[in-house]
């Protein structure tokens, strides 16, 4: 079953209290960052402050990321083998322009794991902040069989195409539909922005109901108070659930009987009826409507 | 090993401020202010031990000031003191 990202939650790297706190709140997955929200004088301390917080602290469920700096700067490959060697989930590769910086990044989890011995378990992924990295979005999103998602960073993006952010959000339209596309061809998560107006929840739940309808997995955000208005937008309907309930059963009886194709109310199911069907009851599950119990 | 002073950490709520300086007696002295010393006094000062005692640094003078810092968070700023302090890092290059 894939893994559900309505959440990604960033935490400063260099900030213990709001590191320990984070699992408290039930995001999706949890970004502990190393790059902006970090000073160069704090570079090494944040590292080390990560590190033994991922080794330490029980994130349960939690998927846990770490955005690491550039290779490019003195602290990326650093970066890597500090949170590899503390069992991290995943890498968030900050302003990923190219295939080409997925695969270097890529060929230092590599050296990390064979040292190791834990070849293969660390996934990539690429936050795509600028016009070019929007440009080869699908390129990005296929450089390497470690990536799990890419993600929109919207203030450099914005920086980078000479606008600014506005509340109907016109200046990321490309953007956002570039990445989602790339991403669904590819096979791996779509996950939008941050929306920094804590002030303003009315825009912050329109911009998530429209993310959802373009199709992206998830949001990126930066306080908890954010969590609840996402999984409220990915909680699907009872109409939903009934109907993926239905599906699911029907789907069990045909494959007591041994028939491979199916249909309920009339209309064929076929896999991506059933993908969306099991997607639906994750969702239903997670946002607490449906219990364990009652898919029994 | 050579020592200079050295500090890291803050004194926000949850972190430790650790101070790290040369001593001229064999041996740490650590000098702990926390406001659970009473019931995990012993147990921070374990902590910084083990962790300097790992990183080779034996003979120091430790200021730690601690503001209720996980185990975790009080080995990550002894070892950034004891990097910054020493000049030696647990990375590689």
């Amino acid at each position: 079953m894939e893994r559900l990202r309505r959440t990604m939650m960033f935490v400063p790297g260099n900030n213990p209290a709001m590191m320990q706190d984070a699992y408290i709140y039930k995001p999706d997955s949890i970004m502990l960052d190393l790059e902006d929200s970090v000073s160069m004088a704090e570079k090494d301390a944040a590292r080390l402050l990560v590190h033994n917080a991922l080794k330490t602290i029980d994130y349960g469920n939690t998927e846990m990321v770490v955005r690491i700096n550039p290779l490019s700067t003195p602290y990326g490959k650093k970066d890597i083998e500090a949170v590899i060697k503390a069992g991290v989930h995943v890498i968030r590769m900050p302003k990923t322009e190219t295939a080409e910086e997925v695969v270097e990044v890529e060929r230092e989890i590599e050296r990390v794991e064979k040292e190791l011995g834990c070849l293969g378990r660390t996934q990539i992924m690429a936050a795509i902040e600028g016009a070019l990295g929007v440009v080869n979005a699908y390129a990005i999103a296929t450089a390497s069989k470690r990536m799990m998602g890419i993600a929109l960073g919207a203030e450099d993006y914005c920086a980078n195409m000479k606008t600014q952010r506005s509340k109907e959000g016109e200046e990321l339209r490309l953007a956002r539909e570039t990445i989602v596309v790339a991403a669904r061809a590819a096979g791996i998560a779509a996950l939008d922005t941050v929306y920094s107006n804590l002030n303003d929840m009315e825009t912050f739940r329109k911009e998530v109901e429209y993310i959802k309808t373009i199709g992206f997995d998830g949001k990126s955000i930066i306080n908890p108070r954010q969590i609840e208005i996402v999984n409220e937008v990915f909680a699907p309907t009872q109409k939903d659930i009934d109907k993926a309930l239905t599906i699911i059963a029907a789907i069990k009886e045909a494959e007591k009987k041994g028939s491979g194709v199916i249909s309920v109310n009339g209309k064929m199911v076929d896999r991506p009826v059933v993908i969306r069907a099991e997607r639906t009851i994750e969702l239903a599950k997670a946002s607490g409507i449906l219990k364990e119990e009652d898919l029994k | 090993m050579k020592l200079n002073s050295s500090y890291a950490g803050t004194l926000e709520s949850g972190d430790i401020l650790i101070e790290i300086s040369p001593s001229e007696a064999p041996g740490l002295t650590i000098n702990l202010q926390s406001t659970v010393a009473l019931q995990f006094g012993r147990q921070i000062k374990k902590v910084i031990e083990d962790t300097l005692s790992e990183m080779g640094v034996k003979d120091a003078v430790v200021d730690a000031t601690d503001k209720g810092a996980l185990d975790c968070t009080i080995r990550a700023r002894v070892t950034a003191a004891a990097v910054r302090a020493t000049g030696k890092d647990v990375w590689a290059d």
